[in-house]
């Protein structure tokens, strides 16, 4: 066990962090390649402004209509995500991990505090299972795939907040642990969690072309 | 929820378009069209979308059903271009049909859901595209397929004859110098400020317009002229059929009637697709990042008209109106403000729907819908639900639409809901209180 720990929490590291650089460099490069050769006539209209406008603005919660329209969801959004971001860098122990393995030391949440917001974190995901099992315009539209990016984004938490809580083997549940978030980093360029890759140039693309062409603003 | 398949409408162009189907051509020109011409854009709304369904109030044809999710732009784009592309166009013809009766007449690619998506994605456009796709398997709604070839044949969407249209200008011309003794409607005059564009229904129906286009240029002692030959037409339903080649054709045509008499400005009447498709569609087609011949909608022109004192009204309109804010010219071109400006100018009291601006529903003729005929009339109705209530709420009775498309659409609700109001052009009333010499 501790042997296969060792291996997760080193080479298998590597790879599932090789995935992610290598597989989303390739994803952003062979679509920008993509773009250039089919899209050009899109690619003229891009700019910085109002790309850039067009993203602050949606980083504004209620700010847009979109945002306005279903606070659950708007709340839920801007919390998971930040909740993510917060457990992904800042949790002590991955701090305490991008200081062993690339030398960069980044202050750390108080432990207790990591805790809760990981909890936060799981309440969203719980969110949006609720969303795609019970409202009617979201579960008409979702997809295996849906499931699976979803399941994927839980689990590390799960298995997260049961080590830290030491429930079960301690030493198994933290494989598990990381396993499933080097599962999770590894297939963010290939699932539907690739939204991480191209939402900023959706979106910038979607403001420059309210912004530019069509003179209105697009929230 | 209900389904497409479970309201599946008759329509000849289609039952006709779908009889000559084969599974493997439908494979065909998919693959075709998503390897030819799609790229990335459309590759990454696919992937990016969260199917988080946000995008649902965004559409009134989603609102006026009652939040029936098949009406949602993501379950639109899920039912038609996303299963195309997951099975590599394999589907059978029936599904094409649905496809197209879906991307022609329940969405107006009016644009509102983008202001629903934080990704960012144009369900617009993945309609458009969808819409392509059954143009090139030849299964498009008939009233509008009409209208597309007639635009191939004449380059004009009614079938004016060229002679016609000469003598319809020279007609308004003759009635106008009763009323306006030195009025002109000059034809090819070289070097002039401006070039008049009009959708072909003008000539064919509301003669009256050019009359009052006539006369508001002449009081305001405009340097114009009307081309005598084709290109004098800016509608475009070639663009909201998918067919692009066609829409290339008549945009070039359009530009290029205006180079050949050098002129300074295209100014194009009260018509939103018209405009979309000089600065959105057909431009892109042609290659053309800025319009060959500068080209503005008639607010931007009335606008200015106002603001140089060139305009000169007896008084302001009376009665209380609300503003119709056309999806192509407002979240197209941004002209609220000036639509607003120049509504003010004229009228006393302004009573706004709302949501309005940017914001406001689609009249839900655009896109094409209502030129797919009466078979889709319902489907309009039915609709744009919210757009009886929107209407219904100002409680006035006058509707200002700087729009031929919004004046169709909007007309069929007010008959269909009872509501007892009736739309005007700008220049319909600028023409009615503007100073006119004694005659
Ligand atoms: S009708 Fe308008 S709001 Fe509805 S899906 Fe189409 S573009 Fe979006
Ligand atoms: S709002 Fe955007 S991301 Fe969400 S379902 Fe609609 S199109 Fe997809
Ligand atoms: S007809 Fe008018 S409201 Fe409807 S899509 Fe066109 S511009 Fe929009």
């Amino acid at each position: 066990m501790t042997e296969f720990y060792v291996f997760v929490t080193g080479p298998l590291a590597w790879i599932a962090f090789g995935f992610f650089i290598l597989g989303g460099l390739y994803r952003l490069i062979s679509m920008y390649a993509e773009a250039r050769a089919k899209d050009v006539s899109s690619i003229a209209y891009m700019s910085w402004y109002y790309g850039l406008r067009s993203i602050l603005v949606w980083m504004i919660p209620f700010k847009s209509m979109g945002w306005k329209s279903d606070p659950l969801m708007t709340v839920t959004t801007f919390i998971f995500h930040i909740c993510f971001l917060l457990v992904a860098v800042f949790l002590g122990a991955h701090v305490v991990m991008w200081d062993t393995a690339f030398g960069i030391s980044l202050p750390s949440l108080p432990s207790q505090f990591g805790d809760i917001v990981s909890f936060v974190a799981l309440a969203g995901c719980a969110v949006f299972a609720y969303r795609r099992l019970a409202l009617p315009h979201v579960k008409g539209v979702t997809r295996c795939q849906d499931w699976f990016a979803l399941v994927l984004v839980a689990l590390p938490f799960i298995t997260g907040v049961l080590a830290y809580h030491q429930v079960g083997p301690v030493l198994l549940m933290t494989t598990l642990h990381v396993l499933s978030g080097e599962l999770l980093i590894a297939l963010i360029p290939f699932t539907r969690l690739s939204h991480a890759l191209f939402v900023l140039f959706t979106r910038a693309y979607m403001g420059s072309e309210f912004g530019g062409v069509r003179h209105a603003h697009d929230w | 929820m209900s389904h497409i398949a479970d309201r599946i409408i008759s329509d000849v162009g289609l039952e006709s378009g779908v009889a000559a189907l084969t599974t493997e051509k439908i494979e065909k020109v998919v693959t075709r069209m998503l390897k030819g011409e799609t790229g990335a854009k459309l590759r990454a709304y696919k992937e990016t979308c969260m199917r988080c369904g946000l995008c649902s109030q965004g559409c009134h044809y989603y609102m006026s059903h009652d939040a029936d999710p098949s009406y949602s732009p993501v379950n639109k784009a899920t039912e038609t271009m996303y299963e195309l592309m997951d099975k590599k166009g394999k589907v059978s013809p029936q599904r094409i049909y649905e496809m197209a009766q879906m991307a022609y007449t329940e969405c107006n690619l009016c644009k509102r859901c983008a202001h629903y998506c934080p990704i960012g994605i144009d369900t617009g456009y993945i309609m458009s595209q969808v819409r392509r796709i059954c143009y090139l398997l030849d299964v498009v709604p008939q009233y509008i397929r009409d209208t597309a070839h007639s635009h191939a044949s004449t380059m004009n969407q009614m079938w004016v004859k060229d002679d016609e249209w000469i003598d319809s200008l020279q007609w308004q011309e003759d009635e106008a110098r009763d009323e306006f003794p030195d009025l002109r409607i000059p034809l090819d005059k070289e070097g002039a400020d401006i070039y008049y564009s009009v959708i072909a229904p003008e000539p064919k129906f509301r003669t009256q317009l050019i009359y009052q286009a006539a006369a508001i240029m002449n009081a305001a002692g405009v340097d114009w002229t009307m081309p005598s030959h084709p290109g004098w037409d800016n509608s475009d339903m070639c663009m909201f059929v998918g067919d692009y080649e066609n829409m290339g054709r008549l945009k070039r045509a359009h530009y290029e009637s205006a180079q050949k008499l050098r002129v300074k400005r295209i100014v194009m009447g009260e018509c939103g697709h018209a405009f979309r498709s000089v600065y959105d569609m057909g431009n892109r087609w042609l290659g053309h990042k800025a319009m060959p011949v500068p080209v503005i909608h008639a607010i931007d022109f009335y606008w200015e008209l106002i603001n140089e004192g060139k305009i000169k009204i007896t008084h302001q309109y009376e009665n209380p109106v609300t503003i119709q804010d056309p999806c192509n010219i407002i979240r197209g071109r941004g002209l609220m403000d000036k639509l607003r400006d120049v509504v003010h100018f004229l009228c006393k009291e302004v009573v706004e729907m709302t949501p309005n601006r940017e914001h406001n529903y689609c009249c839900c003729a655009g896109g094409g819908v209502i030129n797919c005929g009466p078979p889709f009339k319902n489907t309009r109705m039915t609709g744009n639900r919210v757009k009886a209530e929107q209407l219904k709420a100002t409680g006035v009775h006058d509707v200002v639409i700087p729009c031929h498309n919004c004046h169709g659409g909007i007309e069929d609700i007010i008959g269909y809901y009872d509501l007892k109001m009736h739309g005007k052009f700008i220049s319909d009333i600028i023409y009615e209180l503007m100073e006119k010499p004694e005659v």
